[in-house]
Protein backbone atom coordinates (compact mmCIF):
# COMPACT_ATOMS: atom_id res chain seq x y z
CA UNK A 1 0.00 0.00 0.00
CA UNK A 2 1.29 3.56 -0.61
CA UNK A 3 2.31 5.71 2.08
CA UNK A 4 -0.14 8.60 2.95
CA UNK A 5 2.28 11.88 2.40
CA UNK A 6 2.18 14.43 5.27
CA UNK A 7 3.53 17.51 5.12
CA UNK A 8 4.95 18.83 8.93
CA UNK A 9 6.76 22.27 9.34
CA UNK A 10 8.90 22.15 12.46
CA UNK A 11 11.99 24.40 13.94
CA UNK A 12 15.03 22.44 14.92
CA UNK A 13 14.34 22.30 18.82
CA UNK A 14 14.21 19.71 21.08
CA UNK A 15 10.85 19.39 21.74
CA UNK A 16 10.53 19.11 18.18
CA UNK A 17 12.20 15.27 19.12
CA UNK A 18 8.80 13.26 18.64
CA UNK A 19 8.22 14.25 15.45
CA UNK A 20 11.91 14.11 14.23
CA UNK A 21 11.54 10.11 16.23
CA UNK A 22 8.31 9.32 14.17
CA UNK A 23 10.75 9.70 11.00
CA UNK A 24 13.88 8.89 11.54
CA UNK A 25 13.37 5.46 13.59
CA UNK A 26 10.36 4.29 11.35
CA UNK A 27 7.51 5.08 13.24
CA UNK A 28 5.83 7.54 10.61
CA UNK A 29 6.08 4.19 7.84
CA UNK A 30 4.12 1.61 10.05
CA UNK A 31 1.08 3.62 10.28
CA UNK A 32 1.61 3.97 6.58
CA UNK A 33 2.56 7.55 6.88
CA UNK A 34 5.57 9.14 4.39
CA UNK A 35 5.82 12.14 6.99
CA UNK A 36 7.89 14.72 5.39
CA UNK A 37 9.58 16.99 8.38
CA UNK A 38 10.35 20.71 6.80
CA UNK A 39 12.66 22.70 8.77
CA UNK A 40 11.91 26.14 9.66
CA UNK A 41 14.25 28.87 11.36
CA UNK A 42 10.64 31.11 12.50
CA UNK A 43 7.11 30.90 13.73
CA UNK A 44 6.56 33.40 11.61
CA UNK A 45 7.32 31.30 8.79
CA UNK A 46 5.69 28.24 9.84
CA UNK A 47 2.66 30.23 10.72
CA UNK A 48 2.68 31.89 6.79
CA UNK A 49 3.20 28.09 5.21
CA UNK A 50 0.81 26.89 6.83
CA UNK A 51 -1.71 29.40 5.96
CA UNK A 52 -1.36 28.99 2.36
CA UNK A 53 -1.60 25.58 2.67
CA UNK A 54 2.30 24.25 2.07
CA UNK A 55 1.98 22.08 5.08
CA UNK A 56 -0.95 19.76 6.75
CA UNK A 57 0.54 20.32 9.79
CA UNK A 58 3.13 21.31 12.06
CA UNK A 59 4.70 21.60 15.02
CA UNK A 60 2.69 25.26 17.19
CA UNK A 61 3.70 26.81 20.50
CA UNK A 62 0.32 25.91 22.31
CA UNK A 63 -1.05 29.56 21.98
CA UNK A 64 -0.42 30.00 18.07
CA UNK A 65 -3.39 27.52 16.74
CA UNK A 66 -5.72 29.79 18.96
CA UNK A 67 -3.80 33.12 17.63
CA UNK A 68 -3.88 32.13 14.17
CA UNK A 69 -7.94 31.04 14.18
CA UNK A 70 -8.43 34.61 15.98
CA UNK A 71 -6.79 36.03 13.10
CA UNK A 72 -4.08 37.45 15.41
CA UNK A 73 -0.90 37.57 12.80
CA UNK A 74 0.27 39.04 9.64
CA UNK A 75 -1.02 36.24 7.90
CA UNK A 76 -4.22 33.39 9.55
CA UNK A 77 -5.74 30.85 8.47
CA UNK A 78 -8.12 28.92 10.95
CA UNK A 79 -5.81 26.24 12.50
CA UNK A 80 -6.72 23.28 15.11
CA UNK A 81 -4.66 21.54 17.62
CA UNK A 82 -6.02 17.57 18.22
CA UNK A 83 -2.87 16.69 20.06
CA UNK A 84 -0.51 18.40 22.99
CA UNK A 85 2.86 17.00 21.18
CA UNK A 86 4.70 17.34 24.94
CA UNK A 87 4.42 19.39 28.15
CA UNK A 88 7.45 21.53 30.37
CA UNK A 89 10.93 21.61 28.71
CA UNK A 90 11.29 25.42 29.26
CA UNK A 91 13.03 27.48 32.00
CA UNK A 92 13.51 31.10 33.36
CA UNK A 93 17.19 31.79 32.95
CA UNK A 94 18.54 35.07 34.94
CA UNK A 95 21.60 37.27 34.04
CA UNK A 96 24.28 37.04 36.73
CA UNK A 97 23.39 40.38 37.76
CA UNK A 98 20.03 39.47 38.43
CA UNK A 99 20.87 36.39 40.13
CA UNK A 100 23.37 38.06 42.41
CA UNK A 101 20.45 40.74 43.33
CA UNK A 102 18.21 37.66 43.99
CA UNK A 103 21.00 35.63 45.97
CA UNK A 104 21.00 39.25 48.40
CA UNK A 105 17.41 38.27 48.96
CA UNK A 106 17.65 35.27 50.69
CA UNK A 107 14.61 32.92 49.02
CA UNK A 108 13.22 30.51 51.20
CA UNK A 109 13.93 28.03 49.21
CA UNK A 110 13.55 27.65 45.00
CA UNK A 111 9.74 27.24 44.56
CA UNK A 112 8.55 29.66 41.94
CA UNK A 113 6.72 31.38 44.93
CA UNK A 114 9.50 32.31 47.37
CA UNK A 115 12.21 32.90 44.24
CA UNK A 116 9.50 35.17 42.86
CA UNK A 117 8.92 36.81 45.83
CA UNK A 118 12.93 37.70 46.05
CA UNK A 119 12.66 38.33 42.26
CA UNK A 120 10.32 41.63 42.47
CA UNK A 121 12.79 42.92 45.05
CA UNK A 122 15.76 42.14 43.13
CA UNK A 123 14.32 43.57 40.36
CA UNK A 124 13.24 46.50 41.92
CA UNK A 125 16.66 46.98 43.08
CA UNK A 126 18.25 46.69 39.95
CA UNK A 127 15.98 48.61 38.07
CA UNK A 128 16.50 51.53 40.21
CA UNK A 129 19.82 51.07 39.96
CA UNK A 130 20.27 50.85 36.14
CA UNK A 131 17.94 53.43 35.57
CA UNK A 132 16.33 51.40 32.73
CA UNK A 133 13.37 48.68 32.76
CA UNK A 134 15.13 45.04 33.55
CA UNK A 135 14.24 42.87 30.49
CA UNK A 136 13.63 39.92 29.75
CA UNK A 137 13.21 38.26 26.44
CA UNK A 138 10.88 35.30 25.04
CA UNK A 139 10.80 33.19 22.01
CA UNK A 140 7.75 34.03 20.27
CA UNK A 141 5.06 36.64 21.40
CA UNK A 142 2.27 33.90 21.27
CA UNK A 143 4.21 31.54 23.32
CA UNK A 144 4.16 29.45 26.22
CA UNK A 145 7.13 30.90 27.28
CA UNK A 146 5.76 34.40 27.23
CA UNK A 147 2.18 33.69 28.56
CA UNK A 148 3.97 31.50 31.63
CA UNK A 149 6.44 33.84 32.07
CA UNK A 150 4.16 36.81 32.26
CA UNK A 151 1.75 34.64 34.77
CA UNK A 152 4.66 34.03 37.15
CA UNK A 153 6.13 37.53 37.35
CA UNK A 154 2.73 38.93 37.80
CA UNK A 155 1.49 36.57 40.17
CA UNK A 156 4.61 37.13 42.15
CA UNK A 157 3.79 41.34 42.46
CA UNK A 158 6.29 42.23 38.96
CA UNK A 159 4.26 44.09 36.32
CA UNK A 160 5.38 42.66 33.01
CA UNK A 161 5.09 45.70 30.67
CA UNK A 162 5.56 48.47 33.46
CA UNK A 163 8.31 46.72 36.01
CA UNK A 164 10.05 44.87 33.26
CA UNK A 165 9.97 44.98 29.45
CA UNK A 166 9.54 41.55 27.35
CA UNK A 167 11.25 41.62 24.33
CA UNK A 168 11.64 38.36 21.67
CA UNK A 169 14.81 36.93 20.58
CA UNK A 170 15.23 33.50 19.10
CA UNK A 171 15.52 30.58 20.94
CA UNK A 172 19.22 30.01 19.98
CA UNK A 173 20.39 33.41 20.36
CA UNK A 174 19.48 33.72 24.07
CA UNK A 175 23.01 32.59 25.40
CA UNK A 176 24.53 35.01 23.32
CA UNK A 177 21.98 38.24 24.09
CA UNK A 178 22.25 37.53 27.91
CA UNK A 179 25.75 37.16 28.05
CA UNK A 180 26.52 40.46 25.99
CA UNK A 181 23.93 42.36 28.52
CA UNK A 182 21.35 42.82 25.88
CA UNK A 183 18.69 41.12 28.04
CA UNK A 184 18.61 40.31 31.62
CA UNK A 185 16.93 36.82 31.41
CA UNK A 186 14.86 34.85 29.03
CA UNK A 187 12.36 32.06 28.99
CA UNK A 188 13.09 29.16 26.94
CA UNK A 189 13.58 25.71 25.90
CA UNK A 190 16.19 23.76 26.70
CA UNK A 191 19.37 23.44 25.79
CA UNK A 192 19.47 27.34 25.91
CA UNK A 193 19.11 27.75 29.66
CA UNK A 194 21.55 24.37 30.14
CA UNK A 195 24.21 26.44 27.64
CA UNK A 196 23.75 29.84 29.27
CA UNK A 197 24.57 28.44 32.14
CA UNK A 198 27.20 26.58 31.05
CA UNK A 199 29.29 29.33 29.41
CA UNK A 200 28.67 31.34 32.99
CA UNK A 201 26.41 33.60 32.13
CA UNK A 202 23.34 33.37 34.34
CA UNK A 203 21.29 30.91 36.33
CA UNK A 204 18.01 28.80 35.75
CA UNK A 205 15.50 30.13 38.39
CA UNK A 206 12.42 28.79 37.57
CA UNK A 207 11.27 25.69 35.23
CA UNK A 208 7.63 25.51 33.22
CA UNK A 209 7.28 22.22 34.72
CA UNK A 210 7.46 24.49 38.10
CA UNK A 211 5.13 27.29 37.42
CA UNK A 212 2.39 25.37 35.40
CA UNK A 213 2.52 21.83 35.79
CA UNK A 214 1.08 19.68 33.03
CA UNK A 215 0.65 22.53 31.06
CA UNK A 216 0.97 21.73 27.02
CA UNK A 217 3.91 23.11 25.83
CA UNK A 218 4.26 22.14 21.55
CA UNK A 219 0.86 20.92 19.67
CA UNK A 220 0.25 19.79 16.96
CA UNK A 221 -1.17 22.24 14.93
CA UNK A 222 -3.19 21.20 11.74
CA UNK A 223 -5.29 23.05 9.13
CA UNK A 224 -9.00 22.19 8.64
CA UNK A 225 -8.75 20.14 5.77
CA UNK A 226 -6.30 17.56 7.40
CA UNK A 227 -8.42 17.13 10.21
CA UNK A 228 -11.91 17.14 8.07
CA UNK A 229 -11.20 15.71 5.11
CA UNK A 230 -8.20 13.26 5.99
CA UNK A 231 -9.64 12.26 9.45
CA UNK A 232 -7.86 9.27 9.43
CA UNK A 233 -4.65 9.83 8.11
CA UNK A 234 -4.85 12.52 11.24
CA UNK A 235 -5.44 10.03 13.61
CA UNK A 236 -2.77 7.25 12.29
CA UNK A 237 -0.51 10.39 12.92
CA UNK A 238 -1.20 11.01 16.23
CA UNK A 239 -0.90 6.87 16.94
CA UNK A 240 2.31 7.57 15.49
CA UNK A 241 3.66 10.55 17.97
CA UNK A 242 1.97 9.03 20.93
CA UNK A 243 4.34 5.98 20.06
CA UNK A 244 6.96 7.76 19.17
CA UNK A 245 6.84 10.18 22.05
CA UNK A 246 6.78 7.07 24.53
CA UNK A 247 10.30 5.76 22.95
CA UNK A 248 11.70 9.59 23.53
CA UNK A 249 10.12 9.29 27.25
CA UNK A 250 11.74 5.87 27.76
CA UNK A 251 14.93 6.24 30.27
CA UNK A 252 17.30 4.39 28.11
CA UNK A 253 16.74 5.82 25.19
CA UNK A 254 18.03 9.22 26.29
CA UNK A 255 21.43 8.93 25.05
CA UNK A 256 20.44 8.15 22.24
CA UNK A 257 17.47 10.64 21.69
CA UNK A 258 20.70 13.25 22.50
CA UNK A 259 22.95 11.94 19.86
CA UNK A 260 19.91 12.10 17.24
CA UNK A 261 18.68 15.65 18.27
CA UNK A 262 22.32 16.79 18.44
CA UNK A 263 22.64 16.63 14.59
CA UNK A 264 23.21 19.68 12.70
CA UNK A 265 20.24 19.20 10.71
CA UNK A 266 17.90 19.52 13.97
CA UNK A 267 19.31 21.55 17.51
CA UNK A 268 23.11 21.41 16.25
CA UNK A 269 24.71 21.72 19.44
CA UNK A 270 27.23 19.11 21.37
CA UNK A 271 24.85 16.69 22.96
CA UNK A 272 26.12 16.87 26.31
CA UNK A 273 24.23 20.21 26.27
CA UNK A 274 20.65 17.91 25.78
CA UNK A 275 20.96 15.67 28.66
CA UNK A 276 20.21 18.34 31.24
CA UNK A 277 16.88 18.67 29.72
CA UNK A 278 15.89 15.24 28.43
CA UNK A 279 16.54 13.83 32.00
CA UNK A 280 15.38 16.71 34.25
CA UNK A 281 18.94 17.39 36.43
CA UNK A 282 19.59 20.63 35.41
CA UNK A 283 22.59 22.41 36.50
CA UNK A 284 20.97 25.99 37.85
CA UNK A 285 24.72 27.72 38.06
CA UNK A 286 28.01 26.38 38.02
CA UNK A 287 28.31 23.65 40.96
CA UNK A 288 24.17 23.62 41.80
CA UNK A 289 21.83 20.91 40.72
CA UNK A 290 18.32 20.43 40.59
CA UNK A 291 16.17 17.53 39.62
CA UNK A 292 12.81 18.57 38.67
CA UNK A 293 10.43 16.03 37.70
CA UNK A 294 8.15 15.94 34.41
CA UNK A 295 10.49 18.43 33.50
CA UNK A 296 9.99 17.55 29.64
CA UNK A 297 7.50 15.01 28.50
CA UNK A 298 6.28 13.86 25.48
CA UNK A 299 3.82 11.11 26.13
CA UNK A 300 2.00 11.60 29.39
CA UNK A 301 -1.77 12.60 30.53
CA UNK A 302 -0.98 15.70 28.92
CA UNK A 303 -1.11 14.88 24.64
CA UNK A 304 -4.60 15.15 25.05
CA UNK A 305 -6.07 18.79 24.11
CA UNK A 306 -7.84 20.11 26.54
CA UNK A 307 -10.53 23.38 26.15
CA UNK A 308 -9.77 24.73 29.38
CA UNK A 309 -6.29 24.82 29.02
CA UNK A 310 -7.06 27.01 25.62
CA UNK A 311 -9.55 29.21 27.30
CA UNK A 312 -6.94 29.87 29.88
CA UNK A 313 -4.60 30.74 27.07
CA UNK A 314 -6.95 32.77 25.73
CA UNK A 315 -7.41 34.43 28.84
CA UNK A 316 -3.63 35.42 28.97
CA UNK A 317 -3.91 37.28 26.09
CA UNK A 318 -6.71 39.65 27.07
CA UNK A 319 -4.95 40.18 29.92
CA UNK A 320 -1.96 41.65 28.46
CA UNK A 321 -4.06 43.08 25.38
CA UNK A 322 -2.73 40.69 22.75
CA UNK A 323 -6.18 40.07 21.98
CA UNK A 324 -9.55 41.50 21.97
CA UNK A 325 -12.21 40.11 24.24
CA UNK A 326 -15.24 39.51 22.38
CA UNK A 327 -17.83 36.20 22.49
CA UNK A 328 -17.27 35.95 18.78
CA UNK A 329 -13.36 34.73 19.60
CA UNK A 330 -14.71 33.13 22.67
CA UNK A 331 -16.70 30.05 20.46
CA UNK A 332 -13.89 30.25 18.12
CA UNK A 333 -11.01 29.71 21.27
CA UNK A 334 -13.55 26.82 22.05
CA UNK A 335 -13.34 24.69 18.81
CA UNK A 336 -9.05 24.95 18.49
CA UNK A 337 -8.42 22.20 21.33
CA UNK A 338 -10.49 19.62 20.01
CA UNK A 339 -10.01 16.16 21.59
CA UNK A 340 -11.96 14.40 19.51
CA UNK A 341 -9.75 13.47 17.28
CA UNK A 342 -7.56 12.53 19.52
CA UNK A 343 -10.04 10.38 21.63
CA UNK A 344 -11.25 8.16 18.24
CA UNK A 345 -6.97 8.20 17.64
CA UNK A 346 -6.89 6.43 21.01
CA UNK A 347 -10.21 5.02 21.49
CA UNK A 348 -8.88 1.46 20.58
CA UNK A 349 -5.44 1.01 22.36
CA UNK A 350 -4.69 1.46 25.79
CA UNK A 351 -1.91 3.69 25.20
CA UNK A 352 -1.30 5.46 28.83
CA UNK A 353 -1.90 8.90 26.98
CA UNK A 354 -5.68 7.28 26.28
CA UNK A 355 -7.09 7.97 29.65
CA UNK A 356 -8.77 10.75 30.71
CA UNK A 357 -6.71 14.48 30.54
CA UNK A 358 -4.93 15.56 33.24
CA UNK A 359 -6.65 19.14 34.34
CA UNK A 360 -4.09 21.77 34.15
CA UNK A 361 -3.19 23.47 37.18
CA UNK A 362 -0.98 26.60 37.33
CA UNK A 363 0.44 27.42 40.43
CA UNK A 364 -1.82 29.64 42.56
CA UNK A 365 0.13 32.39 43.94
CA UNK A 366 -1.53 33.68 47.10
CA UNK A 367 0.45 36.29 48.73
CA UNK A 368 1.55 38.45 45.18
CA UNK A 369 -1.46 37.16 43.36
CA UNK A 370 -2.76 41.04 41.76
CA UNK A 371 -6.24 39.20 41.58
CA UNK A 372 -6.40 39.98 37.95
CA UNK A 373 -5.41 36.38 36.65
CA UNK A 374 -8.20 34.37 37.11
CA UNK A 375 -6.82 31.68 36.79
CA UNK A 376 -9.31 28.68 36.77
CA UNK A 377 -12.54 30.80 36.39
CA UNK A 378 -14.92 28.91 34.06
CA UNK B 1 1.80 63.26 -6.71
CA UNK B 2 2.00 60.65 -4.13
CA UNK B 3 5.31 60.85 -2.05
CA UNK B 4 7.77 58.01 -3.10
CA UNK B 5 7.77 55.26 -0.85
CA UNK B 6 10.55 53.89 1.54
CA UNK B 7 11.94 50.29 0.67
CA UNK B 8 14.01 48.39 3.46
CA UNK B 9 15.27 45.42 2.53
CA UNK B 10 16.05 42.82 4.88
CA UNK B 11 18.05 39.45 3.92
CA UNK B 12 21.24 38.01 4.94
CA UNK B 13 21.86 37.12 1.85
CA UNK B 14 24.48 39.62 0.91
CA UNK B 15 24.22 38.53 -3.14
CA UNK B 16 20.47 38.48 -3.12
CA UNK B 17 19.31 41.72 -1.02
CA UNK B 18 21.49 43.61 -3.45
CA UNK B 19 19.72 41.99 -6.40
CA UNK B 20 16.49 43.16 -4.88
CA UNK B 21 17.65 47.06 -3.95
CA UNK B 22 19.34 47.30 -7.90
CA UNK B 23 15.64 45.81 -9.22
CA UNK B 24 13.96 48.55 -6.89
CA UNK B 25 16.43 51.00 -8.22
CA UNK B 26 15.72 50.17 -12.39
CA UNK B 27 12.20 50.27 -11.13
CA UNK B 28 12.63 54.02 -10.30
CA UNK B 29 12.62 53.62 -6.79
CA UNK B 30 15.28 55.99 -4.93
CA UNK B 31 14.69 55.52 -1.34
CA UNK B 32 15.90 52.04 -0.87
CA UNK B 33 17.86 50.74 1.74
CA UNK B 34 19.16 47.39 2.20
CA UNK B 35 20.00 45.66 6.14
CA UNK B 36 21.90 42.13 5.86
CA UNK B 37 22.19 41.22 9.66
CA UNK B 38 20.09 42.21 13.07
CA UNK B 39 22.45 44.57 14.29
CA UNK B 40 21.37 48.02 13.97
CA UNK B 41 18.42 47.15 11.89
CA UNK B 42 16.01 48.69 14.84
CA UNK B 43 17.67 51.87 14.67
CA UNK B 44 17.70 51.77 10.79
CA UNK B 45 13.93 51.37 10.62
CA UNK B 46 13.63 54.43 13.26
CA UNK B 47 15.50 56.39 10.82
CA UNK B 48 14.35 55.34 7.51
CA UNK B 49 10.62 55.20 8.89
CA UNK B 50 9.80 52.58 5.89
CA UNK B 51 6.54 52.01 4.10
CA UNK B 52 7.37 48.35 3.00
CA UNK B 53 10.20 46.21 4.49
CA UNK B 54 10.64 43.05 2.27
CA UNK B 55 12.49 39.97 4.24
CA UNK B 56 13.27 36.25 3.55
CA UNK B 57 11.39 33.99 4.63
CA UNK B 58 14.54 32.33 5.45
CA UNK B 59 15.38 34.76 7.84
CA UNK B 60 15.39 33.34 11.53
CA UNK B 61 14.83 37.17 13.03
CA UNK B 62 11.16 37.30 11.54
CA UNK B 63 9.53 36.46 15.20
CA UNK B 64 11.45 39.68 16.60
CA UNK B 65 10.58 41.72 14.02
CA UNK B 66 7.13 41.03 13.96
CA UNK B 67 7.73 42.20 17.93
CA UNK B 68 9.28 45.21 16.79
CA UNK B 69 6.32 46.33 14.93
CA UNK B 70 3.45 45.40 17.27
CA UNK B 71 5.58 47.40 20.48
CA UNK B 72 7.14 50.34 18.66
CA UNK B 73 5.89 53.29 18.95
CA UNK B 74 8.72 55.31 17.44
CA UNK B 75 7.78 53.48 13.77
CA UNK B 76 4.47 53.47 11.51
CA UNK B 77 3.33 50.19 11.81
CA UNK B 78 4.11 48.03 9.04
CA UNK B 79 1.90 44.96 10.31
CA UNK B 80 -0.45 43.98 7.38
CA UNK B 81 2.10 41.16 5.31
CA UNK B 82 0.22 41.93 2.27
CA UNK B 83 -2.20 44.63 1.31
CA UNK B 84 -4.55 42.81 -0.02
CA UNK B 85 -5.07 39.68 1.84
CA UNK B 86 -7.79 38.35 -0.60
CA UNK B 87 -5.65 38.45 -3.09
CA UNK B 88 -4.18 34.69 -2.08
CA UNK B 89 -2.80 33.74 -5.33
CA UNK B 90 0.05 36.66 -4.92
CA UNK B 91 0.51 35.65 -1.06
CA UNK B 92 1.01 32.33 -1.97
CA UNK B 93 3.23 32.98 -4.92
CA UNK B 94 5.54 35.35 -2.67
CA UNK B 95 5.92 32.13 0.08
CA UNK B 96 6.70 29.91 -2.62
CA UNK B 97 9.26 32.05 -3.95
CA UNK B 98 9.96 32.60 -0.10
CA UNK B 99 9.84 36.32 0.15
CA UNK B 100 7.91 38.23 2.69
CA UNK B 101 6.67 41.97 3.17
CA UNK B 102 5.20 44.11 5.91
CA UNK B 103 3.34 47.17 4.74
CA UNK B 104 2.29 50.44 6.53
CA UNK B 105 -1.55 49.91 6.91
CA UNK B 106 -3.52 51.80 4.44
CA UNK B 107 -1.15 51.80 1.77
CA UNK B 108 -2.79 51.46 -1.89
CA UNK B 109 -2.49 48.38 -3.38
CA UNK B 110 -1.30 49.56 -6.86
CA UNK B 111 1.49 51.11 -5.09
CA UNK B 112 2.37 48.05 -3.62
CA UNK B 113 1.82 45.09 -5.96
CA UNK B 114 4.59 46.25 -8.18
CA UNK B 115 7.13 45.89 -5.69
CA UNK B 116 6.13 43.02 -4.56
CA UNK B 117 5.78 41.74 -7.75
CA UNK B 118 9.52 42.32 -8.79
CA UNK B 119 10.54 40.76 -4.93
CA UNK B 120 8.96 37.71 -5.78
CA UNK B 121 10.54 37.59 -9.55
CA UNK B 122 14.13 38.23 -8.46
CA UNK B 123 13.89 36.06 -5.45
CA UNK B 124 12.93 33.53 -8.02
CA UNK B 125 15.60 34.12 -10.10
CA UNK B 126 18.39 34.13 -7.36
CA UNK B 127 16.79 30.32 -6.73
CA UNK B 128 17.43 29.77 -10.71
CA UNK B 129 20.96 30.29 -10.53
CA UNK B 130 21.80 28.63 -7.32
CA UNK B 131 19.68 25.23 -8.77
CA UNK B 132 21.97 26.07 -11.73
CA UNK B 133 24.81 26.17 -9.84
CA UNK B 134 24.34 23.44 -7.66
CA UNK B 135 23.45 21.10 -10.89
CA UNK B 136 26.96 22.58 -12.37
CA UNK B 137 28.58 21.21 -9.17
CA UNK B 138 27.34 18.17 -9.13
CA UNK B 139 27.86 17.75 -12.91
CA UNK B 140 31.46 18.39 -12.07
CA UNK B 141 31.49 16.28 -8.78
CA UNK B 142 29.82 12.94 -11.53
CA UNK B 143 32.54 13.81 -13.83
CA UNK B 144 35.24 12.87 -11.26
CA UNK B 145 33.77 10.08 -9.97
CA UNK B 146 32.87 8.54 -13.49
CA UNK B 147 37.38 9.32 -14.52
CA UNK B 148 38.11 7.63 -11.18
CA UNK B 149 36.00 4.47 -11.94
CA UNK B 150 37.59 4.18 -15.61
CA UNK B 151 40.78 4.39 -14.06
CA UNK B 152 39.95 1.60 -12.12
CA UNK B 153 38.87 -0.34 -14.73
CA UNK B 154 41.67 0.78 -16.76
CA UNK B 155 44.14 -0.94 -14.33
CA UNK B 156 42.30 -4.01 -13.35
CA UNK B 157 41.18 -4.77 -17.08
CA UNK B 158 43.70 -3.03 -19.09
CA UNK B 159 41.23 -1.67 -21.18
CA UNK B 160 41.96 1.96 -23.01
CA UNK B 161 39.95 4.72 -21.98
CA UNK B 162 37.19 4.60 -24.22
CA UNK B 163 36.60 1.05 -23.61
CA UNK B 164 36.43 1.49 -20.00
CA UNK B 165 34.05 4.35 -20.50
CA UNK B 166 32.01 2.62 -22.65
CA UNK B 167 31.67 -0.63 -20.03
CA UNK B 168 29.90 1.93 -17.58
CA UNK B 169 27.46 2.82 -20.25
CA UNK B 170 26.37 -0.54 -20.88
CA UNK B 171 26.21 -1.22 -17.74
CA UNK B 172 24.12 1.57 -16.68
CA UNK B 173 21.94 0.59 -19.57
CA UNK B 174 21.71 -2.67 -18.72
CA UNK B 175 21.00 -1.75 -15.13
CA UNK B 176 19.05 1.02 -15.86
CA UNK B 177 20.88 3.30 -13.72
CA UNK B 178 22.94 6.54 -14.53
CA UNK B 179 26.85 5.99 -14.99
CA UNK B 180 27.62 8.11 -12.54
CA UNK B 181 26.01 5.77 -9.89
CA UNK B 182 27.73 2.59 -11.72
CA UNK B 183 30.88 4.56 -11.03
CA UNK B 184 29.95 5.28 -7.16
CA UNK B 185 29.37 1.22 -7.11
CA UNK B 186 32.74 0.30 -8.51
CA UNK B 187 34.16 2.48 -6.68
CA UNK B 188 32.95 1.63 -3.09
CA UNK B 189 33.26 -2.06 -4.25
CA UNK B 190 36.61 -1.74 -5.67
CA UNK B 191 38.08 -0.17 -2.37
CA UNK B 192 36.00 -2.97 -0.16
CA UNK B 193 38.25 -4.98 -2.42
CA UNK B 194 41.37 -3.33 -1.47
CA UNK B 195 42.44 -2.44 -5.06
CA UNK B 196 42.49 1.59 -4.39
Amino acid sequence: MPLDVVHAGYLPLLDSASLVVAVRLGFAERYGLDLKLHRERSWATVRDRMSVGHFDCAQMPAPLPIAMSLSLGPLNTETFAPMVLNTGGNAVTVGNEVAAALKDEAPTDQSPAAIGAALRFAVARLSERKGRQIRFAVVHRFSCHNYDLRYWLAACGIRPDTDVEITVVPPSLMPEALSSGQIDGFSAGEPWNTIAVRNGAGAIVATKAEIAPNSPEKVLGTSRAFVDDRRDVCERLIKCLLEAGQWCDALENRPALAELMAEARHVAVDETHLMPGLTGELETAPGERRIVGSFLSFSCQGNRPDAGYARWLYRQMMRWGHGRADPTAASIVEKVYQPSVFGTATSADQAPSAGPTATFEPLRFSLFDDGRSNLLSK
Amino acid sequence: MDAELSILVFDENTVRAAIIEAGLREAGHTKVATVTELVGLVRRIETLQPDVIVVDLENPNRDQLEHFFQVSRSVKKPIAMFVDRSDSSAIREAVEAGVSAYVVDGLRKERVKPILDMAVSRFNAVHRLNCELEQARSQLAERKLIDKAKGILMRRRGLSEPEAYRLLQRSAMNENRRIADVARSLISASSLLGDL
